[in-house]
């Protein structure tokens, strides 16, 4: 089993810097995810994974390779670690071509070999017809799949992304976040990605790492960690609103039904019948009703008892159980005059479209 | 016009540029990216020949490198002859008043190249060489070729030190500027006219040059 041991203290002269402490399999094809706000020193941690910067304190070893001693002085630079890293705003040389970009890390190959990498991963990537344009000509989507054919051309033994969506508008961040998935699983190698949006975590980790301040404050199956935040800054760190993992049991007229927790929840969901997914429900999204009301438009109603409830300045903080936890946030004028305690039943009412699902894979 | 004295200039000026390529470009990069404390001292030190008079670099240079002098018997030991009043010693003296012209505008080009180009090379493979080779110097090639051309046009203008350190030999140390001189003490001025007529254009003629270039560096 070859193991990847890092234990490092990197602080900068000014501001605060990371301690961070673990051991990861990397034989397996693996996505990490790192979560965290930003100067949280997430980005630092790839760093220093990658080479880029030297920590003060302790080691970062893979397998039997001693990349980082700091007491023995060993420090091996970003170009003997073998490393596919993929820059936040991407880093494509923008007076080489796509094909030259991809190509960069060729030397050693001989040509008849450069060629049939490039082509396979200008097949792979769908970048074809791209070759010959700069990258100030590409979309950001375009400029993604070639800064990753890039990184992968040597056949790294880790794949590093630094926040790999976040260059992207919301929109094309989204259809990204599902392609960026399948690209990852297709190479085969464990990846670690930074993010300081969760729904990176929710979409691609099998492993999420929450890094506060720089040290990991909690890290375990994505599951895991969404599931039962650890701490009030985990908390924080995967929200506090509901995100609700289930399985797509059927889809009608693009419609799908989830069922979480014995419940069946109503969403559009971009994925096939059988797939997981990621339901995340906004607390400021859920009404709260005495009666279920089959004469609203919202598809998702869901019987549900009362288990607290706490003042949040002019709003009150609900938790609701519908056969899952349910956070919602109503006024406290509402609140009141549905004259609901902890025990009684009620309905919660979710319209489908404020659901925002994120296909697991 | 002194031929000889033209044909000197031009292999004076073409070598100080070769040299100050090999020399210059590293350092350059090395102040471009260093976050040494003692860089500023090193800056300086680069920088220093645009503040000196000629003649006391020439005069310290004249000093450290006589036929007495650690530097000058080893000189004479390796390659025999010494370097004051010799084209060597010319030549090495130029080189060092003509660092700023070179290396400034090469560290300035360098200094503007994302960092995170040179990053996404060393983590493809790339050695820090490789990286200066295929994407750095790319990159700020108008800065460069700047670089290069001040330092040559500048050791064709240049004076003081070539006297100093060359006094003022024909066929060996005598530069244009030099012969300018003579001609202006013999009273020969039409001789001296024709001379700087053409370092006048010259000069006129690189300036343009460089700054034609320097608006390019914005655009890359």
């Amino acid at each position: 089993m070859t193991l990847l041991d890092v234990d490092i203290g990197f602080h900068y002269r000014q501001g605060p810097g990371i301690e961070c402490r673990w051991q990861d399999p990397v034989d397996t094809p693996r996505v990490t995810v790192f979560l965290g706000a930003s100067g949280s020193g997430k980005s630092t941690v790839l760093r220093c994974l990658a080479g880029l910067e030297r920590p003060q304190r302790g080691h970062v070893r893979f397998g039997d390779q001693i990349w980082f001693d700091a007491e023995r002085s060993v420090h091996v630079t970003p170009d003997r670690r073998n490393l596919g890293v993929l820059f936040q705003d991407y880093a494509l040389f923008p007076h080489l071509t796509v094909e030259r970009n991809v190509a960069f890390g060729a030397h050693g190959l001989t040509r008849p070999e450069v060629a049939r990498r490039v082509g396979e991963l200008i097949e792979a990537f769908r970048i074809q017809g791209l070759e010959a344009r700069l990258p100030g000509e590409l979309s950001g989507g375009q400029q993604q799949r070639v800064a990753l054919a890039r990184a992968v051309f040597r056949k790294p033994r880790l794949l590093l992304l630094d926040e790999p969506l976040s260059a992207l508008d919301r929109a094309t961040g989204d259809e990204m976040r599902d392609e960026l998935g399948t690209l990852i699983r297709t190479l085969g190698m464990p990846a670690y990605v930074v993010s300081h949006d969760r729904a990176d975590a929710l979409a691609l980790a099998d492993q999420t790492v929450l890094l506060d301040e720089g040290r990991i404050i909690q890290r375990g199956t994505t599951q895991d960690v969404f599931d039962a935040p650890a701490s009030a800054a985990a908390a924080r760190l995967v929200g506090v609103d509901t995100i609700l993992l289930g399985r797509i049991a059927s889809v009608d007229n693009g419609l799908a039904r989830v069922t979480v927790g014995g419940q069946e929840v109503r969403v559009a969901v971009p994925a096939a019948v059988g797939h997981e997914a990621a339901l995340c429900v906004r607390a400021e999204d859920v009404t709260i009703a005495l009666h279920d009301a089959s004469d609203v438009s919202a598809v998702n109603r869901w019987h549900a008892v009362v288990r607290s409830e706490a003042p949040d300045g002019p709003f009150v903080r609900v938790s609701l159980d519908c056969g899952f936890r349910l956070a919602a946030v109503v006024t406290r004028d509402a609140w009141q005059r549905l004259q609901l305690k902890p025990g009684d039943a009620a309905w919660a009412i979710v319209k489908a479209t404020s659901i925002r699902a994120l296909p697991r894979r | 016009m002194d031929w000889v004295a033209v044909g000197l200039t031009l292999k004076l000026a073409a070598l100080t540029t070769i040299i100050l390529a090999v020399v210059g470009l590293p350092l350059a990069y090395w102040l471009a990216t260093t976050t040494r404390t003692w860089r500023p001292i090193v800056d300086a030190a680069v920088a220093v020949p645009l503040l000196l008079p000629p003649t006391v670099l020439g005069f310290y240079f004249l000093v450290s490198t006589g036929p007495d002098t650690f530097l000058g018997q080893l000189y004479t030991l390796a390659f025999g002859g010494t370097i004051p009043f010799s084209f060597a010693g010319i030549l090495l003296a130029s080189v060092l008043y003509n660092l700023p012209f070179a290396v400034r505008p090469f560290a300035s080009g360098f200094a503007a190249v994302d960092r995170r180009l040179i990053e996404a090379a060393r983590c493809l493979g790339a050695s820090a060489p490789r990286t200066f080779a295929t994407v750095v110097v790319p990159l700020s090639w108008p800065a460069v070729l700047t670089g290069l051309v001040l330092a040559f046009a500048h050791t064709v203008g240049e004076f003081g030190v070539v006297l100093m350190v060359g006094g003022n030999i024909p066929g060996v140390t005598r530069t244009i500027a030099l012969a300018i001189y003579d001609d202006v003490q013999a009273l020969d001025y039409a001789g001296a006219n024709q001379a700087s007529a053409v370092l006048l254009i010259f000069a006129v003629s690189v300036l343009a040059v460089t700054y034609s270039l320097q608006r390019r560096v914005v655009p890359l």
